[in-house]
Parts: structure tokens; C-alpha cells; sequence
């Protein structure tokens, strides 16, 4: 997903002010993505210089109005009519920490892990709520709009939090000397990281 | 806030010398009057263990256990048994209705038999079954019911009277997310009246509707999410 195509997105309801567009995409993404007003002009730029829109002679107060054009609508088809693939998102960081943990000398993954428990927990705890108590409602699409996002950032935590879950399990079996917190190595211990060692709780200092 | 649960400092072992087991170890856990506590961990990491000790079914080997201000180790076996009866609500997994009573019948139960008349329990008890919203439903025996209302009906039961203190053991376990859901939203609205309830759940989802969650591991607090954690480097020795 590019800011691009969420501002083709907008413009297919008709021709937009660049500050009506940033506004509109934060509403309907539930302020997940909060945009400057110097991305969207830039964006706009772009997608101008590609015929994807085009611009308005400028209004009495010198403001653009942009439409799509027959080119940015169809790559507007295009991108809703193919499924998201994994080259589309960001890698996960999370993911990529926890292996990097397991990888490097002293750290405590079980640690990591529990660090993140909680603060996936208390997200979950922050989205349950506005799930709850819904704010005052607006349009009808807009809600519905910020219905889809809110669900999806719920279920984003819960799996995150039952991977998280399954970490444990997994840590605690390959590294049940975990169970108690590693001391820290004394002071001068001549330690050689990157070698492993025999003694599971070594790994861990 | 004041509080309605306090576990202070409590060990409970099974056995002695080496076949010792503590089931929970220095634990320590709150819970104020209107406050619903989540409480997840690993089997094994003393949940039941706390439940038990806070509702007075089971006695610590050391430290103290309050519920609304009275120590139970403190109380007599009567005394117990009546706090038990009166302050303190359970709700399980499995609903725990017993099948031949109306859902009235067994929402009067706990009051009958702390000898409330049958008339003055019946009206009670009909009328925790409307705050449930199953007020058609109170002649109906649970065998007739779905899970999500035989479990409506169990929360009711466990809040008929004056009870202060729920405690649940995966109340949602048995119910699909839906109707866990709706027993979610209906324990907060119970708190939202000034009980208080702590949870056993091992659902992410249901958990997140707590004020708290607090985390077990090895019959100990290892987190809650109510209390900012410090910000301790994870890397040992830096
Ligand atoms: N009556 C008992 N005798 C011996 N050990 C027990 C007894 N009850 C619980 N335990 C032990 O105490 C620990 C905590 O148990 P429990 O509170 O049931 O954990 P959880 O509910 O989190 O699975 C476990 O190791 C369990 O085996
Ligand atoms: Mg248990």
C-alpha cells in the first residue's frame, strides 16, 4: 500500500482539495496513518507528472483541485482487484528482533518477549476500549471504514499476542535454564561471545 | 480506589521438604472495588491456586489474603463459610448449573442456602436474571439453553445478593468469541456497578476487555499491564 493509492482511492468520490485529501485518508484509516500536508502535495506531484491525476487551474485563493484521470483509475482497478502479497508490507520488526535476540550473546529473549506481551497487551486493552465505547458516530462509510481498520489492528495484536504466547512455550522448552533470570557476568569475566558454549545457561549471559 | 481483594506476599505449598510444591510463591496481586483483573500465565503457574485462595477454598501457608478488609486466615471455619456464601461469586468454565433447576432455581440457590426465603431468593433471583437481559428465560432449565445464556445465567448466580467479588475461571473457555464477548461486556458492566472480578482467561482477546492483566509465571507476578514497567535494560551485564 502506497500513500498513492490511498489518494486514488479518494479522488474516485470526485476531485479533491490536497488538504481535503489528507484529511479524508486520515479519517477513513481511523488516524492509524497520519499524513503531512507535504506528503500528500508531493504525492500529488507525482502522481500528476505520471498522468495518474490531473490538476485544476488553481481557485481564487490559489488552491489545486485534482482529479483522477482514465490512467489513475485504472491502476486504481488494478491495485484492488490483486491481493495484497507479502513483497507489499513491511517486514516485521518484531519478528526480526526476536530472531536477532535468539541470535546475539546476552540477551535474555524470554525478556524481550515478556516486554512485548505487555505492551501488545495494553494496545489490545486501548483498542478493546474504543471498540467498547465508541466515539460519537460520523458518516455512515466512514465508520464503517474505521470499523475495518479497528478490527483489523484487534486481531493484529491478539495473533501478535498468541505468537507471543508460543514464544514462551518454545523458549522455555529449547532454554529451560531461563526459568530464572540470568545473572549478569561479573565484573571482568573473560567471555568469549560468539563461541557457543556447552552450559545452556552460558548462552544466556 | 479502595480495595476488595488483596493477596499480600502469599506462599501456598503442597507437601513438605523435598516433595514441597509451591503452588504460588510471594505473590502479591490488588483488586479495587469496580475493577475487573485479568489474570493469564502458563499451566502450572498457580491461576486456580489464586483463585482458590482468594475466594477462601483454599488457605495460604504464609502471607495474607483480604476480601473486603477481612483476612481470611484470620476468620473461623463458620466465619469463612459465610463470607464465602455472601461476598463471593464464582463462575467456571463449564457453567456449573445444576441441570434439574430452572436458571432461577439455580440463581436462588446460593440465597436459600443462606437461608433467604424462597419467595424474597426467587424475587432476587429473577430479577439478576433480567440484568442479564434473560429475564423470559428464568423457568427454562439449561438443558434448553445455549452455552453464552447458560453461562448469562451462571453470572447471574454468581452475583445475586450482595456479592463483592466475582471470580472466574475461564468463564469464556466453552463460548465461541461472540458470546464470549457478550460475557465480557456483561462482567464490566457488573464491575461498572462496584463489583469487583478477577478473571482467569487464556484469551488474548477476552483479557484485553480488563482495567488489568496480570501475568503469572512460576506462582508469581511477572507483569501487569497497570503498572508501568520499569525501563531495565534487557542485556545482562550493561
Ligand atoms: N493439591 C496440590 N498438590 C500438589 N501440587 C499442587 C496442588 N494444587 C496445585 N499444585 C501445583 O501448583 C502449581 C500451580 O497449580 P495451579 O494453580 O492449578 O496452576 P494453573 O491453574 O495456572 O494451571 C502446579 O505446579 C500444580 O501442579
Ligand atoms: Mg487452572
Amino acid at each position: 500500500m502506497s500513500i498513492a493509492h490511498g489518494l486514488l482511492a479518494l479522488l474516485q468520490d470526485g476531485p479533491r482539495y490536497g488538504y481535503q485529501l489528507r484529511v479524508e485518508f486520515e479519517r477513513a484509516t481511523g488516524s492509524t496513518w497520519p499524513l503531512n500536508v507535504g506528503q500528500v502535495y508531493t504525492t500529488l506531484a507525482r502522481l500528476e507528472r505520471d498522468g495518474q491525476v490531473a490538476g485544476h487551474a488553481p481557485d481564487g485563493e490559489g488552491r489545486l483541485r485534482y482529479e483522477l484521470t482514465a490512467s489513475g483509475r485504472e491502476t486504481l482497478a488494478g491495485w484492488f482487484s490483486r491481493p495484497v502479497t507479502l513483497g507489499d508490507r513491511p517486514r516485521d520488526e518484531l519478528a526480526i528482533k526476536l530472531a536477532l535476540a535468539a541470535t546475539a550473546a546476552g540477551v535474555d529473549v524470554r525478556a524481550v518477549v515478556q516486554v512485548q506481551r505487555v505492551a501488545t497487551m495494553q494496545r489490545l486493552q486501548e483498542l478493546t476500549r474504543l471498540k467498547r465505547d465508541p466515539g460519537p458516530t460520523v458518516s455512515g462509510d466512514t465508520d464503517l471504514a474505521w470499523i475495518l481498520v479497528l478490527d483489523n489492528l484487534r486481531f493484529m495484536a491478539e495473533a501478535e499476542l498468541r505468537w507471543l504466547e508460543h514464544c514462551e512455550g518454545t523458549l522455555t522448552r529449547a532454554r529451560p535454564a531461563a526459568a530464572t533470570s540470568a545473572p549478569a557476568p561479573a565484573p571482568g569475566s573473560d567471555q568469549v561471545p560468539d563461541q557457543p558454549s556447552a552450559d545452556p545457561q552460558e548462552a544466556l549471559r | 480506589m479502595s480495595t476488595a481483594l488483596s493477596l499480600v506476599e502469599v506462599d501456598r505449598i503442597h507437601g513438605r521438604g523435598n516433595a514441597a510444591v509451591h503452588a504460588v510463591r510471594g505473590l502479591t496481586v490488588h483488586v479495587g472495588v469496580g475493577e475487573l483483573v485479568a489474570v493469564m500465565g502458563p499451566s502450572g503457574s498457580g491461576k486456580s491456586t489464586l483463585l482458590n485462595l482468594a475466594g477462601g477454598l483454599d488457605r495460604a501457608t504464609a502471607g495474607q489474603v483480604l476480601v473486603d478488609g477481612a483476612e481470611l486466615g484470620e476468620l473461623s471455619p463458620k466465619e469463612l463459610a459465610k463470607l464465602r456464601r455472601r461476598r463471593v461469586g464464582y463462575v467456571f468454565q463449564d457453567f456449573n448449573l445444576i441441570p434439574s433447576l430452572t436458571a432461577a432455581e439455580n440463581v436462588a440457590l446460593p440465597l436459600e442456602l443462606d437461608g433467604v426465603r424462597a419467595r424474597t431468593a426467587r424475587g432476587q433471583a429473577v430479577q439478576a436474571l433480567a440484568e442479564v437481559d434473560l429475564a423470559d428465560l428464568a423457568d427454562r432449565l439449561p438443558q434448553d439453553m445455549s452455552g453464552g445464556q447458560q453461562q448469562r445465567v451462571a453470572i447471574a448466580r454468581a452475583v445475586v445478593g450482595e456479592r463483592s467479588l466475582i471470580l472466574a475461571d475461564e468463564p469464556t473457555g466453552a463460548l465461541d468469541s461472540e458470546t464470549g464477548e457478550q460475557v465480557m461486556r456483561l462482567l464490566r458492566e457488573r464491575c461498572a456497578r462496584g463489583v469487583a472480578a478477577l478473571m482467569v482467561t487464556h484469551d488474548a482477546g477476552h483479557a484485553a476487555w480488563a482495567d488489568r492483566v496480570v501475568f503469572l509465571r512460576d506462582g508469581a507476578v511477572l507483569d501487569d499491564t497497570g503498572r508501568p514497567s520499569e525501563p531495565e535494560s534487557l542485556l545482562a551485564g550493561s
